[in-house]
């Protein structure tokens, strides 16, 4: 089953490379993302755990965002398929190898390679996964090639393979902290070996392996201030790789530092390793709430606000186990939710040809099933009821309250509020307002692009009225894993 | 004896990649000092190499001191471009900082609990590598001299990790995939005409590309 899992995207992205009919290649992504969706349903109702072997497993965490992720991907799939109907060329059209083709292989073998971050068990494998989902979607940022898109490809992998780099050194320093203990010398370096043998790592080597991971998935994830490629990469990119981009591939990164934060509170650290993390997620939330607050473009403006959602992330692992199961919500609700918004804004740039945000008003008259989900999507995304980020924002201040972290809830609520203000003095002149005189190119709404942020948009809508016991339990148990118990 | 006179070398060559604007002396000394950070890897754990340990080293040495310097002369052929002309930092400063860094590795080093077994001056080598690379990606501008530095970057990497971690094969091997990165930024460099900022690019010649 754990081999289903990595080889139908790879295998599926693969034979994408060698299709030579269009048609027939935009429909092997959907198909396997819901092979992907049903394999990792399958594990979920079997009891949700693999155990695997040393370098890959699937527990808890992993499941959980294995979900997220096939929800995601399934969501973009769709989306994509029409997305590369509509941007055809006729030169390059039913060639295999064409551009498309290499586009939507390298979309699956991204799914394979972030699949493999979020099943493996030993921080090496983690690393080459992430270095390869590194690989995999600089392609897929610069798809369009034009100058802009190209330049956000190139500053992509130039400050992520620096970030993943020092992440290196980081997985090297934690080897050297097991070989200190003779017990652990030729131990493979599991995340599970080093959480049962946190006492026995050398606390020095294991502070430096913290910073260096730190700051090497930091930069993948987005925190400021190494948030820096974040805002190009997403807004350059084709709107259902955003999607992905921030909904799937911010999470992974940001499991790599959860698990070793892990080691770090079981080896009795925690209070080091949580300072950083507060310190950071902190500052994401309040730079990502100034640059909202003078945006001009509305992709950008959804890159930063994943920057201040990956802060709250951050803080959410880094406040005590209070606010863990919240924090676990939260990824899954920010991705639902930052997944639609993206779909939303590719349908808006479709119809206007701009991202800049004073040049659209009025789309809810214009076009108004995208007008309405724009603006439930910035309700949900601004944490106002009754949708899911309410409750798990809501969740996460309540772990805040019961731990007394007043001064962390305080920055916290401030954050919130500068990033209300900001995106509604967007979102609702775009919404509202009168129609300009250049409305839109070409607001026909289709199927493929208004079913997928629909869908999205429910599930979120129902994810902040009722929890299914199942999901209830998953995060339940995904925020043990994380816990000391 | 042999390994004193290596690291020595290395650190002049640290030194030398700091101070020089012609890009291709700039290759030929990242070359020797990948050749000199494998066969300080080899000379270091000679002992507890099995076949396969050396079988990556004799990879890196081809991947290093060959491979990569050939793609990127032939990159700098292709874009015309010989020297760094502007960079952030100049080569005066940048030697500066290179001895300053040269001492906080050097103190880091000493100064971090180790293993019985590792020296701390390879250790310290690696940190001061590491850094020099660093050095050239943030204050050089041209993309070639940054795909250079984290060629360099990435000798520190393994040099630290022979030193280091040399019960734990799998993660000095998995530094072989950073060379990949250097690989696709030469790519980018040729493929794009990517040549420094980006207002260079020029789009009719991307057009001339046919995609």
């Amino acid at each position: 089953m754990l081999s289903a899992l990595l080889l139908i995207p790879f295998l599926s992205g693969i034979a994408c490379y060698f299709t030579a009919s269009d048609r027939l290649r935009r429909q092997i992504p959907v198909a396997a993302a819901l092979a992907n969706l049903a394999v990792v349903g399958m594990i979920w109702a079997r009891g949700g755990e693999l155990p695997g072997g040393e370098w890959i497993g699937v527990d808890s965490l992993s499941l959980l965002f294995l979900v997220i992720n096939g929800i995601l991907f399934t969501a973009s799939a769709v989306y994509a398929a029409g997305y590369l109907e509509q941007h055809r060329r006729e030169y390059d059209a039913n060639r295999w190898l064409s551009r498309e083709a290499i586009f939507t292989g390298t979309l699956l073998v991204f799914l394979a390679t972030m699949t493999l971050a979020i099943v493996s068990r030993h921080p090496g494998i983690f690393w080459m996964a992430i270095e390869a989902t590194t690989l995999t979607s600089a392609p897929l940022i610069s798809f369009q090639r034009s100058n802009r898109s190209l330049e956000a490809a190139w500053k992509y992998l130039l400050i992520c393979s620096v970030g993943i780099a020092l992440a290196l050194i980081g997985v090297i320093a934690l080897a050297v902290s097991a070989d200190f203990s003779p017990a652990l010398n030729n131990l493979p370096i599991t995340f599970s070996m080093l959480i049962a043998n946190a006492g026995a790592l050398q606390p020095v080597w294991l502070k430096a392996a913290f910073v260096f991971i730190l700051v090497g998935f930091g930069t993948k994830m987005g925190l400021a201030p190494l948030h820096n490629w974040l805002p190009d990469a997403h807004s350059e990119a084709p709107s259902p790789v955003s999607a992905i981009l921030s909904g799937a591939l911010l999470n992974c990164a940001f499991l790599g530092i959860l698990r070793i934060n892990t080691v770090l509170v079981h080896a009795g650290l925690g209070e080091f390793s949580n300072q950083l993390l507060l310190a950071l997620g902190i500052f994401s939330m309040f730079l990502a709430g100034g640059f909202i607050l003078m945006q001009a473009d509305f992709k950008r403006l959804l890159a930063y606000s994943s920057v201040e959602h990956m802060g709250i992330l951050a803080v959410a692992l880094a406040a005590g186990t209070a606010t863990h199961a919240g924090g676990m919500l939260h990824a899954l609700n920010h991705s639902l939710t930052k997944g639609m918004l993206f779909l939303v804004a590719g349908n808006i740039l479709a119809a206007f040809h701009t991202k800049s945000t004073r040049d659209i008003s009025g789309l809810v008259r214009t076009m108004p099933l995208t007008g309405v989900l724009w603006i439930a999507g910035f309700l949900a995304i601004c944490g106002v009821p009754p949708f899911g980020v309410f409750v798990s924002e809501f969740t996460i201040l309540a772990g805040l309250a019961a731990g007394e972290r007043w001064i962390v809830m305080a920055l916290f609520l401030g954050a919130l509020g500068i990033i209300f203000v900001g995106m509604a003095r967007i979102v609702i002149p775009m919404a509202y307002g009168t129609p300009g005189e250049s409305g839109p190119a070409d607001g026909a709404t289709r199927w493929w692009s208004a079913a997928p942020p629909l869908v999205l948009c429910i599930l979120v809508l129902v994810l902040g009225l009722y929890i299914p016991p199942p999901l209830y339990r998953l995060i339940e148990a995904s925020a043990r894993v994380i816990g000391v118990n | 004896m042999p390994i004193q006179v290596s690291i020595a070398l290395l650190l002049l060559i640290n030194l030398h990649l700091l101070g020089t604007s012609r890009l291709n002396a700039l290759i030929r000394a990242v070359a020797w000092q990948a050749f000199l950070i494998c066969a300080l890897g080899a000379l270091v754990n000679r002992d507890v190499l099995e076949w396969h340990g050396w079988l990556v080293i004799v990879t890196m040495v081809i991947v290093k001191s060959i491979v990569l310097p050939m793609l990127m002369r032939r990159a700098l052929r292709e874009t015309a471009v010989r020297r760094e002309i502007e960079p952030l930092l100049g080569y005066a400063a940048s030697l500066f900082a290179g001895i300053i860094l040269l001492a906080v590795s050097m103190w880091g080093a000493w100064r971090l609990p180790l293993p019985n077994a590792i020296d701390p001056l390879m250790i310290g080598s690696a940190f001061f590598t590491f850094g020099v690379g660093l050095l050239l990606i943030v204050s050089r501008i041209k993309a070639i001299t940054q795909a250079i530095g984290y060629l360099i970057m990435e000798n520190g990497i393994y040099l630290f990790g022979l030193a280091a971690a040399a019960g734990q094969p799998l993660i000095i091997e998995m530094g072989v995939l950073l060379d990949v990165f250097v690989g696709v930024f030469i790519m980018g460099i040729m493929v794009f005409n990517i040549n420094r900022e980006f207002e260079h690019i020029d789009t009719h010649q991307l057009a001339i590309l046919k995609d």
